[in-house]
């Protein structure tokens, strides 16, 4: 199960929540609220869930409007307490150099629509409003000044979005899921980030465990924490879109917005 | 009727009307097809007893709208109540599909709203999510023979054979119900309607959307008033819509309007023709201890009733009914929980999208008592005076005629009793989202899926 030397994640049983499927009721604040790794999985699977369900509102039949509503407004809700413990800064610039494959990056472009909504709704700091795809970059240079907090990388970024106005759909939730998920890709996520992320480590012992899982014994753990199987979102759409075509009246769109990304990527990537 | 105790008390006789949760509850009927496989056209999406409680309709997801008529009690067998038999037939919607955005328009009856009875014909208001119509049904028993022009089969008779002029007589004929659609209010709505709502002037109407509720007089079909407009500058800044909508029972210039946030506008249509800043606001601060990321969600209000004393509303959230002094916005003055034991699993409901059903709720006769639906075709009923309640189910296992109805109840704790059901052993797919309460006697219309219960109290 667990390769030798593999660090005991840190986990906190105080926290843990009453029932099996309830994230459980916020703390009073953000510094008493301690990081369970269970609390986080569960706020974390609670994300994805909600972001594929918005995905999913994409019918023949118009979407019910309210019920996109209240999704987007958990989708916040989540976003905004990663923000306060910092793990949302974290995730969206390790994605962001991880080397997504345009196509998941076109499905959840999707989801934005309706998370920008949501991520656009008054709040300041706005994590997730202004992520392209050169954030990556540029995130890390900011994290090598020692600097972590979401608001002064917000700034350093907001030039860069009219430039990537349709990457810029491509905000943080999404990237977590592959470079959590995907074992393939979070070898290379790790060796290219991990210098950026040292200082976090230093800072943030308890979120060393959400970037630590270099070795498969992570999920290994996650699913003995969880009992049940990890599913990204990607797993879902992909599971989707292997049963046939699926009603997704934007499809069309979907289709030109993927050129673009394409096109995009190849132009950063230089490839 | 309610049931009338009198009994001999130290200050003299004393009468008693039974409250409804007293009342036993027993079988009447139950309409629909009984198979497993449901056809999703046959998904009743609204019932709606008329003012006098004779008529009874209910509107589907295929689009139509069957109306049931209270037969009148046999002298025969005085102890029976009449029972509702099949009255009219007809199909209100059809599917649609939106050339501009390529959407369907679904055919789904949303809400049926009948309009009080001014002469022989009855009239209702039905809609889908786009358009509202005003639907005529009317009796014909009588028709007319002997006509000069044309033959009894109708065709026309050669003008160069009529000898002689007759007068039409007037002969009586089987029992014919008619429905005929008289006005069609198109076009007014961007957005999905989920009320619609007869004025107590009985000349104008309000149709509410997401985002708008609009002001329609009966006869003008090209034109309604905007009377709310909630959609703000910049979509993407949208977290709020409406849920539902009611006109004033007594005051036709004041309606309210319900949000998924949990609040209730009370608007007065003097004060402004947008109504958009409200009169009163009315919010139950949110207890801290509780917080979680579905706080927001089972805050949604389903839908909001007026009292028929129109002193009082009530709401229905996903997991409590609230009963609201019109004159006291801080808080309600009556809670009643109708199934506290989901708060714990409002993860899994979220992820099946049950915590989205929208449960609809209603008054009594004389606002003593309120109904709601659940899940595992339960439904619940509160009453206000005694503060019990009681949880019944619409099944075919107890649909024998005039079968008393068993209280069920759901073990929460560890222990479960005979006759118990545990939560995990509710079946959330049997969801009673649509009750009706007659307006005067305890006869209640519950739709269970695809079937139609009708309930009765006991009469001794």
């Amino acid at each position: 199960m667990f390769t030798k030397g593999t660090k005991r994640k840190f986990s906190d049983p105080g926290e843990e929540p009453a029932s099996s499927g309830d994230p459980g009721p916020a703390a009073p604040s953000a510094a008493a609220r301690t990081l369970s790794s269970s609390y986080s999985l569960q706020r974390q699977s609670l994300l994805d869930m909600s972001l594929i369900k918005l995905q999913l509102c994409h019918m023949l039949v118009e979407p019910n409007l309210c019920r996109s509503v209240l999704i987007a407004n958990t989708v916040r809700q989540i976003q905004e307490e990663m923000t306060q413990d910092g793990t949302w800064h974290i995730m969206t610039q390790a994605l962001a150099a991880a080397q997504c494959p345009a196509d998941r990056l076109v499905a959840t472009e999707v989801l934005c629509r309706q998370t920008d909504a949501a991520a656009q709704a008054g709040q300041s700091p706005k994590p997730f409003s202004v992520v392209g795809l050169q954030e990556g970059y540029h995130s890390e240079e900011v994290v090598m000044e020692g600097d972590v907090e979401t608001e002064v990388t917000m700034s350093s970024l907001s030039p860069l979005s009219p430039q990537l106005s349709s990457a810029s759909y491509l905000t943080g939730p999404f990237e977590v899921g592959p470079c959590w998920e995907e074992e393939d890709e979070e070898e290379d996520h790790s060796e290219s980030s991990e210098p950026s992320l040292m200082s976090e480590h230093s800072r943030h012992p308890a979120l060393e465990e959400l970037f630590s899982d270099v070795d498969p014994s992570y999920y290994d753990l996650d699913t003995v924490l969880t009992g049940t199987p990890k599913m990204g979102p990607y797993d879902l759409l992909e599971s989707l879109s292997s049963h046939g075509p699926t009603a997704l009246s934007s499809s069309s769109s979907c289709r030109s917005d993927l050129n673009e990304l394409d096109h995009i990527m190849e132009i950063i990537v230089g490839s | 009727m309610a049931g009338k105790i009198v009994f001999e008390g130290r200050k003299g006789i004393h009468l008693l009307f039974l409250v409804c949760v007293c009342v036993m509850w027993c079988f009447s009927q139950v309409k629909g097809a009984i198979d497993e496989d449901v056809a999703e056209a046959d998904i009743i999406s609204t019932v709606e007893f008329n003012y006098s409680g004779e008529l009874l309709a209910t509107g589907d997801k295929g689009g139509r709208v069957v109306i049931f008529q209270h037969e009148q009690e046999s002298k025969n067998r005085p102890h029976l109540r009449g029972e509702y038999n099949v009255y009219s037939t007809f199909q209100s919607h059809e599917p649609e599909f939106d050339y501009l955005k390529s959407l369907e328009i679904e055919e789904k009856i949303n809400k049926i709203r009948w309009l009080p009875q001014q002469n022989a014909a009855h009239f209702l208001l039905s809609t889908n999510d786009k358009t509202i119509k005003l639907w005529k049904i009317s009796e014909r028993d009588k028709r007319a023979e002997g006509y000069n022009l044309k033959d009894e089969d109708g065709r026309l008779r050669d003008p160069f054979r009529i000898t002689s002029l007759r007068v039409p007589v007037l002969m009586p004929m089987d029992l014919m119900v008619e429905a005929s659609p008289r006005r069609i209010f198109a076009n007014a709505h961007t957005y999905h309607i989920n009320s619609i709502s007869v004025n107590s002037d009985h000349e104008t109407y309000l149709s509410a959307d997401d985002l708008r509720i609009n002001l329609w007089h009966l006869e003008i079909t090209d034109r309604s008033f905007n009377i709310v407009d909630i959609k703000p500058a910049n979509m993407e800044e949208l977290t709020e819509v409406i849920t539902a909508a009611e006109c004033h029972p007594h005051q036709c210039n004041v309606f309210v309007y319900s949000s998924s946030k949990g609040t209730i506008r009370l608007c007065d249509m003097r004060a402004a023709a947008l109504c958009d800043r409200h009169s009163k606001f009315f919010e139950e601060p949110e207890d801290p201890s509780s917080r979680s990321f579905f706080s927001e969600i089972i805050s949604s209000i389903s839908d909001v009733k007026f009292s028929h004393s129109g002193r009082y509303m009530m709401t229905r959230d996903y997991l409590s009914v609230k009963v609201w002094d019109l004159n006291m916005e801080n808080r309600p003055v009556e809670t009643y929980q109708v199934h506290e034991y989901l708060r714990s699993k409002l993860c899994s409901l979220y992820e099946n999208d049950c915590i989205f059903d929208k449960f609809e709720c209603c008054w009594n006769g004389s606002d003593s008592a309120i109904m709601t639906g659940s899940y595992n075709n339960f439904f619940r009923m509160f009453d206000r005076n005694t503060r019990r309640d009681i949880t019944l189910e619409a099944s075919r296992e107890s649909s024998k005629p005039r079968a008393t109805l068993k209280p069920r109840k759901v073990s929460t704790g560890g222990k479960r009793k005979k006759d118990e059901i545990s939560v995990d052993s509710l079946d959330f797919n049997k969801k009673i989202l649509h009750t009706a309460w007659h307006p005067k006697e305890n006869v209640i219309a519950v739709a269970a899926t695809n079937n139609l219960y009708i309930f009765q109290d006991k009469i001794n």
